[in-house]
C-alpha cells in the first residue's frame, strides 16, 4: 500500500515522520515530548518545523470522521484543536498494514487539567476549570454537538484573564446534529459528571489533588453551571407590553455572558398586552469579537472584556470619550498595549501569552495601588511585574502533559 | 431485570418527510438478547437511542417493565450504554475504578463493596480488586470497563457499535464473550450492529430494520430458514442468497426449465413472475442437464467444501417481456470434485430448500 497523506496544509516535512514505525515505538529525537495523557490509544507530539503536532494512532474510518469533524467545528467557531491531517496506507518494516494517523496542532500556551493540577494551584481553580468546562459544552450544544465523552482529559484549557477557556481536543465520539434533544444534552452531562469525578478522584488516590473540595461535589457543580447558562441563553421571558425595557435588559445581560444575540423572536398576544422573547441564536465571542475589529488582537473573551475596560479608562482618562472608537484604540494600541507586552524580555515570552500578561500587570497594578494608598503607574506595575512576578511563573507555551499514562482498554481478548 | 416494549414507536426528525423509525413494534423479553442490525440509515440507532432517552418519540410508546418511559430522561430510565466511555484511571484500584460512578448515584460503600465483589466474581477479577489496572492485561482492563456498568445492575444494558473500532480476530473474540458475559448475568441486553454475522452469532432474536421499518424480528435459525421478505432473504447470509425472478408455470415456478415445486394456493396471489431465492449450501449439481446453467468465473477452495461464483442469464420475464442479463450465482459444493473455472455446470435447488417472494410487494409466499 502506499502512503496517503491529506493535510489541509501540506508540509514536505510531514514526510519525514518514521510512519512505518508503530507509534509507540517513534524514535525520541522525533518526539517533542513523551507520551502523556489519560488516552485509549497510542498519542506522540511530535515537532514538526515551528509546530507542535499531536500524532494519533486509530482505525482508518475513526480517523477520517474525527479530522472530518474537528474541520467542522473549526468551521462552526466552536473552540477545538485545528485539524493537520490524515495519514492513511502505513505499513511496517515487514509490510504489514499499520493503523492510520489523525494529526492535529498543539494549541499553543494551553494547559492539560494535569498540569494545572501540577502547579501550586491558587484557591478556586477547580471551580474556574468547571466555569470553563460548562461553557464549552453550552456552546457545542447550541452548535447540535454531542460530545459523548466529555472529560477533563478531552478538553485543553487556556488562561483567560484570570479564568480559563476551555478547547475541545478529541471528538472522536461526537456527533453534529441539527439540534440535540434534551436528553442527548442530559446524557453529555451525565458523561461529564462520571468522568470528571473520576479525573479527580484519580488526581486525589495519586496525591496531587491539594484542594479541598470534594472530587463529586467539583464534578456536580458543572451540572448546575451548565443549567444556569443554558437558561440565561435559550429561555423564554415573559412580561406586559409596557416594559419593552426588559428586551434591552435581555440582550445587555447576554452580551454581559459574553454572547451577542444573533436573533430574537418577539411575540405578543392578541391583545397585544403581553410580550414573549425568545433568543434563537446567540453567539459567543461578544467581547473578543469587537477587541478584533477594533485592534486586530485575538485574544480570549475575559482578555477582551478586560482589555476592553482598559480601553475605556484610558477613554476616561485622556477625555477622550465622545471621539471616533477605532482612533481611540489605535491610539491605545500603540500607546499602552504594546508597550507593555514589548517590554517582556525574550527569554520569558514563553511563560504567558501576551494578553494575560497584560492582564496580569494591570492586576499587578492594582495591588501596589492598594498597597501604597495612591495610584501606581502602569510604566512601575510593569517594571516589578517584570522582576518579582513573571520570572517565577512556568513555561506554557508547549506544555504537553504531566505524569500521565496511557491506557489502553480494548487491547486484548477478555 | 425487565421486558422492554416498543408500541409504536416513531422517530421522525423535523424537516425529513418519512420517518427515521417507523412504528416500531418489538417485545422483548426479561433476560433476552436483542439485536438491531441493518444497513446504515435503517433506523438501528435510531431506535437504541429512543429506548436510551436520547431521541425524541414522536409518536408510541416505550416501555421498560411496565413502565412507561418515553418522556424520561436518559438518567431516570435505569438504563446502561455499555463502553459509552470506558476510561481506567491509573492511581485508583480495580475495585475504585469499578465502583466510584455509584457513589454519584447516591449509593453507600457498604452496598458499593458488594456490588464490585459481586461483578468481581463474574469477570474473573476478584484477585485484582486491589490493584492498580496498570497490572492488568488488556483483556482484564476491558472487563474491569464492563464492571463498570455492571455495578449499576440497570435494567437493561445498551450497546451500540461496541466492537467498530477492534480488528476482525479480536471482534470475534469479543462477540463471544460478550454474549456469554451477557448470558451469565441475566440482564434484558439491546443490541445495535451493522454487521449480520454478529447479529446472527449473537443475538437470542434478531431484529433486521430498513429504511425506518423493521422488516423482521425472530431467532437466528428462523430468520435464516425462513426470511419473511426479499430484503431479509438477501441481507441475512453470507455468502448471500441467490435472488432471482421466475415464472410461475403450472404446479410451481419454473427455473431453469426445472419446475420448482410450490403450492398453488400460496401462488394465487403471485401475478406471473415471483422471486425465487436458494441459498448457496442448498443446490445440488445435476448431471442431467436441467437445472439453472451457471457459468464459473471463479473456485473458492475450503477444503471440505468449495464455493463458486458465476452467473446465470436471466430467463424471459413475464413482467418486463425482456431478458434480464446475466446475473450473480454463488453456489456452495463438494470441495473434493470442484468444476473448472470457466465451465458451465447446471445446479438444483433441494427440495424445501427454496424460497419463494412475490415480485412486486417482495413479501414471502407459502411457508
Amino acid at each position: 500500500m502506499t502512503l496517503e497523506i491529506t493535510t489541509a496544509r501540506p508540509d514536505p516535512a510531514l514526510l519525514d515522520l518514521p510512519w512505518s514505525t508503530p507509534l509507540e515505538d517513534w524514535p525520541e529525537d522525533t518526539l517533542a515530548a513523551l507520551p502523556r495523557g489519560i488516552s485509549r490509544h497510542v498519542v506522540r507530539f511530535v515537532k514538526l518545523g515551528p509546530r507542535v503536532l499531536a500524532v494519533k494512532e486509530i482505525k482508518a474510518d475513526i480517523a477520517d470522521r474525527e479530522y472530518a469533524m474537528l474541520r467542522n467545528l473549526r468551521r462552526l467557531g466552536v473552540p477545538s484543536v485545528e485539524p493537520f491531517g490524515v495519514v492513511h496506507g502505513r505499513t511496517d518494516a515487514f509490510g504489514e498494514p499499520l493503523d492510520a494517523c489523525l494529526i492535529t496542532r498543539h494549541l499553543q500556551f494551553s494547559l492539560p487539567y494535569r498540569a494545572l493540577y501540577s502547579q501550586n494551584l491558587r484557591p478556586g481553580t477547580a471551580v474556574r476549570l468547571m466555569d470553563a468546562l460548562a461553557l464549552l459544552l453550552v456552546r457545542l450544544h447550541l452548535d447540535g454537538f454531542w460530545w459523548g465523552d466529555v472529560s477533563l482529559s478531552n478538553t485543553l484549557f487556556r488562561r483567560d484573564a484570570g479564568a480559563f477557556a476551555a478547547y475541545l481536543v478529541d471528538a472522536e465520539t461526537g456527533e453534529l446534529h441539527p439540534k440535540l434533544s434534551r436528553g442527548q444534552r442530559e446524557h453529555d452531562l451525565d458523561i461529564a459528571q462520571v468522568n470528571i469525578a473520576g479525573e479527580l478522584m484519580d488526581l486525589d488516590a495519586g496525591g496531587f489533588l491539594e484542594e479541598s473540595a470534594d472530587p463529586f461535589d467539583v464534578a456536580a457543580s458543572i451540572i448546575e453551571r451548565y443549567h444556569s447558562l443554558w437558561d440565561e441563553l435559550t429561555a423564554t421571558e415573559q412580561f406586559e407590553a409596557g416594559d419593552r425595557w426588559r428586551v434591552e435588559e435581555r440582550i445587555r445581560r447576554l452580551n454581559g455572558l459574553g454572547f451577542d444575540v444573533d436573533e430574537l423572536s418577539i411575540t405578543t398576544d392578541i391583545g397585544g398586552t403581553e410580550m414573549v422573547i425568545t433568543p434563537k441564536v446567540v453567539d459567543a465571542g461578544h467581547h473578543s469579537r469587537r477587541l478584533l475589529r477594533l485592534t486586530g488582537l485575538d485574544v480570549g473573551e475575559n482578555q477582551a472584556r478586560r482589555l476592553l475596560n482598559d480601553l475605556d479608562a484610558y477613554a476616561a482618562a485622556t477625555d477622550r470619550q465622545g471621539e471616533d472608537e477605532e482612533i481611540l484604540a489605535h491610539d491605545w494600541l500603540a500607546k499602552v498595549y504594546e508597550p507593555v507586552v514589548r517590554a517582556v524580555p525574550r527569554d520569558l515570552t514563553g511563560r504567558l501569552e501576551p494578553a494575560e500578561v497584560f492582564h496580569e500587570v494591570l492586576e499587578h497594578r492594582w495591588y501596589m495601588s492598594e498597597r501604597a494608598g495612591h495610584d501606581v503607574m502602569v510604566g512601575d506595575a510593569l517594571a516589578d511585574y517584570l522582576s518579582a512576578v513573571l520570572p517565577s511563573k512556568p513555561e506554557e507555551k508547549a506544555v504537553l502533559g504531566v505524569d500521565t499514562q496511557e491506557m489502553p482498554v480494548i487491547s486484548g481478548p477478555l | 431485570m425487565a421486558t422492554v416494549t416498543f408500541d409504536n414507536a416513531t422517530r421522525q426528525y423535523p424537516g425529513n418527510p418519512v420517518p427515521s423509525v417507523d412504528k416500531l413494534n418489538i417485545e422483548i423479553e426479561d433476560g433476552e438478547f436483542l439485536v438491531f442490525v441493518g444497513p446504515s440509515g435503517c433506523g438501528k440507532s435510531t431506535s437504541l437511542r429512543m429506548l436510551a432517552g436520547l431521541e425524541e418519540v414522536n409518536a408510541g410508546r416505550i416501555l421498560i417493565g411496565d413502565r412507561d418511559v418515553t418522556n424520561l430522561s436518559p438518567k431516570d430510565r435505569d438504563v446502561a450504554m455499555v463502553f459509552q466511555n470506558y476510561a481506567l484511571y491509573p492511581h485508583m484500584t480495580v475495585a475504585d475504578n469499578m465502583g466510584f460512578a455509584l457513589k454519584i448515584a447516591g449509593v453507600d460503600k457498604g452496598e458499593i463493596r458488594k456490588r464490585v465483589e459481586e461483578a468481581a466474581k463474574i469477570l474473573d477479577l476478584s484477585p485484582y480488586l486491589d490493584r492498580k489496572p496498570k497490572a492488568l492485561s488488556g483483556g482484564q482492563r476491558q472487563r474491569v470497563a464492563m464492571g463498570r456498568a455492571i455495578v449499576r445492575s440497570p435494567q437493561v444494558f445498551l450497546m451500540d457499535e461496541p466492537l467498530s473500532n477492534l480488528d476482525a480476530k479480536l471482534r470475534v473474540q469479543t462477540r463471544t464473550q460478550i454474549a456469554s458475559l451477557q448470558r451469565r448475568l441475566g440482564v434484558t441486553t439491546v443490541y445495535v450492529t451493522h454487521d449480520q454475522v454478529e447479529a446472527m452469532t449473537m443475538g437470542d432474536r434478531v431484529a433486521v430494520l430498513k429504511d425506518g421499518i423493521l422488516m423482521q424480528c425472530d431467532s437466528p435459525r428462523r430468520m435464516y430458514d425462513h426470511p419473511q421478505n426479499v430484503f431479509v432473504a438477501g441481507f441475512i447470509g453470507s455468502p448471500a442468497m441467490n435472488l432471482m425472478e421466475a415464472s410461475v408455470t403450472d404446479g410451481g415456478v419454473n427455473l431453469g426449465g426445472h419446475t420448482v415445486p410450490v403450492e398453488r394456493d400460496a401462488l394465487k396471489s403471485a401475478g406471473k413472475n415471483v422471486t425465487l431465492g436458494v441459498r448457496p449450501e442448498d443446490l445440488e449439481l445435476s448431471d442431467d442437464g436441467s437445472g439453472i446453467p451457471v457459468t464459473v468465473d471463479v473456485v473458492e477452495e475450503l477444503g471440505a467444501d468449495a464455493y463458486i461464483y458465476g452467473s446465470t442469464e436471466q430467463k424471459l420475464l413475464a413482467s418486463t417481456g425482456e431478458t434480464g442479463g446475466p446475473v450473480p450465482f454463488i453456489a456452495r459444493v463438494d470441495g473434493r470434485r470442484p468444476p473448472e473455472k470457466g465451465t458451465v455446470i447446471h445446479l438444483k435447488p433441494k427440495s424445501g430448500h427454496v424460497h419463494v417472494f412475490n415480485a412486486d410487494s417482495g413479501e414471502r409466499i407459502g411457508d
